[in-house]
């Protein structure tokens, strides 16, 4: 990416062209999922009495489905700005994980890594990390862009959902089981490309038992606690079925 | 509404902070211009297969197999977008697939 600066801008105008068409495609899951999420995040933030500018820049500045849904009730409860630190704080942890895998991705990838880093919600990370886009597409500005697409579906589906939101009359039920869908699909391919699945079986099996142990709302850090120690006992074992090398 | 404006826009602040924290705070321990230390390598190439299993669990928390419709038309749209998938291979098709069942079992049949 050093060579970045002796590109004319014409080439680097073609680069982006290509990885914005190319990441298109791979974002149309989300766009129906987190359209949907956004629109539903919208009429709550209606139904609380929140301005459609206000839930438009929440979405802009936030930019996290479960966060700002939680966000609702820290907004609409009595003042405790602690309070609404640590319980995002706790909400978010997962992204750790994901900040971890992607160390090595976004390695060398200038300013642009900012907003990506910012723009790591769930969707975002999963798709940017299983996806192989061809070969002749710039794999920093394909994630740039699908991070952008991400962001735009929220904010427009949350505003939409904000100012249309009780309107809406047909049943949408269910709709929102495309995350899940898109997250069964994505754990499947990276089964197949996994030489051991341990880690895989792990986090399955670790994430469920601590649902099962702990609630709802509180089984994410217990359950990474425990991938976590499970992964650091198994290394030996997974280094010597992974090896050396960095492909994915 | 309880809280004033500003109260509102504090706790809108803290809930960027925390967030902030979280989404950078791996990238500021681990900086490009430094080697990354072997056993964050390691957890690097682990953790997805991992997270993407905790993710799919996390996707199904408030599913009560006990109660309601025991979690069958979650079930079955599961076992449908994953045979779809290993069928197919086309993603979007499987994910389509997947919801549309899940919505016809939720809104029709359960």
């Amino acid at each position: 990416m050093d060579t970045e600066e002796k590109v004319s801008f014409k080439v680097k105008a073609k680069i982006l062209k290509r990885a914005a068409f190319v990441a298109f495609p791979h974002s149309l899951p989300i766009l129906f999922g987190y359209g949907f999420l956004g629109l539903t995040y919208g009429i709550l933030m209606s139904v609380n009495g929140f301005s459609p500018l206000f839930t438009c820049m929440m979405s802009l500045l936030v930019f996290g489905g479960s966060t700002q849904i939680v966000g609702v009730s820290l907004l609409t409860s009595a003042f405790d700005p602690l309070n609404s630190f640590i319980i995002t704080f706790v909400l978010c942890a997962r992204h750790i994980f994901y900040g971890l895998s992607m160390l090595e991705k976004f390695r060398g990838l200038g300013i642009k890594k900012i907003y990506m880093i910012f723009g790591m919600v769930d969707e975002t990370f999963s798709i940017n990390y299983s996806a192989n886009p061809p070969s002749d597409v710039d794999r920093g500005w394909f994630m740039f862009f699908v991070t952008l697409y991400d962001h735009i579906y929220w904010i427009i589906g949350s505003t939409l959902g904000a100012i249309f939101g009780t309107m809406i009359n047909f049943s949408t039920e269910g709709i929102d089981f495309v995350m899940t869908a898109m997250f069964v699909v994505i754990f499947i391919n990276q089964w197949q490309k996994d030489k051991s699945h341990l880690s895989a079986v792990f986090g399955l099996v670790l994430s469920g038992a601590s649902l099962l142990i702990f609630s709802a709302e509180n089984f994410i850090i217990p359950a990474m606690v425990a991938i976590f120690l499970a992964l650091t006992l198994s290394r030996k074992y997974l280094e010597g079925k992974v090896g050396d090398d960095n492909d994915i | 509404m309880t809280m004033t404006f500003k109260q509102q826009l504090i706790t809108v602040g803290m809930i960027i902070l925390a967030t902030l924290i979280m989404r950078f705070a791996p990238f500021v321990a681990f900086p490009d211009n430094k080697p990354t230390p072997k056993f964050i390598q390691y957890m690097g190439k682990v953790l997805p297969a991992a997270v993407f299993g905790l993710l799919i669990v996390y996707c199904l928390k408030n599913v009560n197999i006990l109660e309601g419709s025991h979690g069958i038309p979650e079930l079955i749209a599961i076992v449908v977008t994953a045979l779809l998938h290993l069928w197919k291979k086309q993603m979007l098709i499987s994910i389509s697939a997947g919801t549309i069942c899940y919505m016809l079992l939720v809104q029709f049949v359960f």
